[in-house]
């Protein structure tokens, strides 16, 4: 492909004019709600929305919250739970995808695994309510740990086959030319190269679950408030300056945990490009 | 151990869990939809199509059932926003992924790094960025005010409005239309844009003729991506329509959180699923009517 740079005064026929100043226009319509919410964050004033000062006091005064406190540890459980159980089962799935041949199911497997992804949020929200309350199943947050792993699969699921595609087969036949049996390859070829998209796929599904509010709110009994769920009360209940700081740090987590995801698979198509 | 054995152990786990956890409650759901109300929440086992019939129509006082239009309203109201949000958003998604994928490599992977971070944040955190740009006495009133457009204490008044609940959509909802556009306009070759010019079509031609017939995939993956998820839409029309402008994911909430109606709350949730579904079917059609005109498109170049 061409390359953009222009060098001559001649604008390349592809080069719409004004296209390049929309899409300026486009970041900042994607970024400026969210730096106005991080800036506000800082406001010193008791009202949410009327700047006054520069201030820590928001930050200082979710440190004192105990609701705060135990509706991030939630959070936390949950993730830790559902991240994992799903990223191992998007693994598994994901090997027998990519490399177990051809079979019959293959097609209802690949359905199934991106149904969670088709499936409004609210939809699915009140099936999983209707689901644990008419069999009348209530175990406080492993209700919402059970509800998450389901959406987390998918999310787990497409950066795990991704890197799985990306892997030369030949790597696995030379370890068997090697002597190596079939475990023994899967063990010390497949998987150390897989690690960095295994990783990924954790990422991802931690960063969902962590950020999930409808579906948590929908199935959450009293006493299992996750954060989403908490900061959405906080909402309804009168907008304080506290709701701005904790967003902040609710962002910050999802922003930090992306970038890395980022940074792993980038690194990977480098390898890749290497290799 | 077999292949077939290895290939049942690897699925096993993912089947049982969205079976039992994700097909099972939508089944379960349907079925309730089918049911009695029980005034206290839950249904009775019994068989009832009223659910549905009372998405148009009500009981009026002598026991005859009459046309109502109230949740026509929220249909409708539902339709238009989210219609109104996948234009917009393919109106400004369209030429910011086009710019993105004419640029060099390097810059196209942190640009589109950059669209992805907002749809990975949380969502009800990104609305609620909306409630302080909008609010009285917000962001925009205090922007307002300084650039003397308003007065000092007057408000642009847009909380609780339809325009508010469009915005709210668009942002939500914009990487998800973004990317499937940039994804068919990075595969589309330029050299036809210039063949184009060649033959005398102007820019906006070129768009016309070529940039939107080619990224049609696109297009219509985006729109979907954003139609549907606009459609049973909670939090936006919650946080800034005031909880007043109902749209159907607001009401499918209320029927379990307050209004305790399960079947007619299954019913609309039924509906959204139906919507879904032919969302699907026309967004496959469009992918086999692609092909097949990309296919016959090579065959008459190398033919």
């Amino acid at each position: 492909m061409a390359s953009p740079h222009r060098k001559s005064k001649f604008r390349p026929i592809w080069d719409f004019p004004g296209f390049g100043g929309l899409s300026v226009g486009f970041f900042a319509f994607l970024y400026v709600p969210i730096l106005v919410l991080v800036a506000y964050s800082f406001n010193g004033s008791k009202f949410a929305m009327v700047w006054s000062e520069f201030s820590w006091r928001w930050y200082l005064k979710l440190l004192e919250n105990d609701d705060i406190h135990s509706a991030a540890i939630n959070s936390l459980i949950v993730a830790f739970f559902a991240a994992p159980a799903a990223t191992i089962m998007a693994t598994l799935a994901a090997l027998v995808m990519v490399r177990g041949g051809p079979f019959r199911s293959r097609a209802f497997t690949a359905g199934l695994i991106t149904l969670p992804l088709m499936v409004p949020e609210i939809v699915t929200a009140v099936a999983t309510l209707i689901f644990f309350a008419l069999l009348n199943i209530n175990l406080g947050l492993i209700n919402i740990i059970l509800a998450h792993t389901v959406f987390c699969i998918p999310f787990a699921y497409m950066p795990i086959r991704a890197a799985l595609e990306a892997m030369d087969p030949g790597l696995e036949v030379a370890a068997q030319d090697l002597y190596a049996d079939r475990w023994d390859a899967f063990r010390y070829v497949t998987l150390p190269l897989l690690t960095p998209g295994i990783m990924s796929g954790f990422m991802l599904a931690f960063v969902i679950s962590i950020d999930d509010f409808i579906i948590t709110l929908m199935v959450a009994g009293a006493g299992s408030t996750t954060l989403p769920v908490y900061i959405y009360s906080m909402i309804r209940t009168g907008v304080t300056p506290e709701v701005n700081a904790v967003s902040t740090l609710l962002l910050a987590v999802s922003v930090i945990l992306v970038s890395v995801y980022w940074l792993l698979s980038s690194a990977n198509r480098k390898g890749e490009a290497i290799g | 151990m077999s292949i077939k054995r290895l290939r049942l152990l690897g699925l096993l786990p993912t089947w049982v869990t969205i079976g039992v956890l994700m097909i099972g409650p939508l089944l379960i759901m349907a079925a309730v939809s089918l049911m009695e109300a029980n005034v206290y929440g839950g249904v009775h086992l019994r068989f009832d199509v009223s659910s549905y019939v009372q998405i148009l129509f009500d009981k009026n006082l002598f026991d005859e059932t009459e046309f109502n239009p109230a949740y026509l309203i929220i249909i409708m109201r539902s339709f238009m926003l989210a219609l109104g949000a996948t234009g917009l958003a393919l109106l400004i998604g369209f030429p910011a992924a086009y710019y993105i994928a004419r640029q060099p490599d390097h810059r196209k992977n942190l640009l589109v790094f950059l669209i992805t971070i907002p749809f990975w944040t949380n969502l009800l955190v990104r609305t609620f960025a909306w409630v302080i740009i909008l609010g009285r006495g917000g962001f925009m009133d205090q922007v307002g005010s300084f650039l003397n457009i308003i007065g000092p204490d007057e408000s642009i008044n847009l909380m609780y409005t339809n325009t508010a609940i469009l915005i709210g959509l668009v942002y939500s909802y914009l990487p998800l239309m973004v990317l499937p556009l940039y994804a068919s306009m990075e595969k589309m070759d330029v050299r036809l844009l210039e063949a184009g010019a060649d033959l005398y079509a102007n820019r906006y031609e070129l768009i016309r003729r070529i940039i939107v017939p080619l990224t049609m995939p696109g297009i219509i993956g985006g729109s979907i991506l954003v139609f549907v998820p606009c459609l049973g839409a909670f939090i936006a029309p919650d946080l800034l329509g005031g909880g007043k402008k109902l749209m159907l994911g607001s009401l499918v909430q209320l029927q379990f959180a307050t209004s305790r109606n399960w079947p007619f709350g299954a019913a609309i949730a039924m509906m959204l699923l139906a919507i879904v579904v032919i969302a699907l079917m026309v967004n496959a059609r469009a992918a086999r009517r692609h092909a097949v005109y990309e296919q016959t498109g090579a065959e008459a170049t190398h033919g």
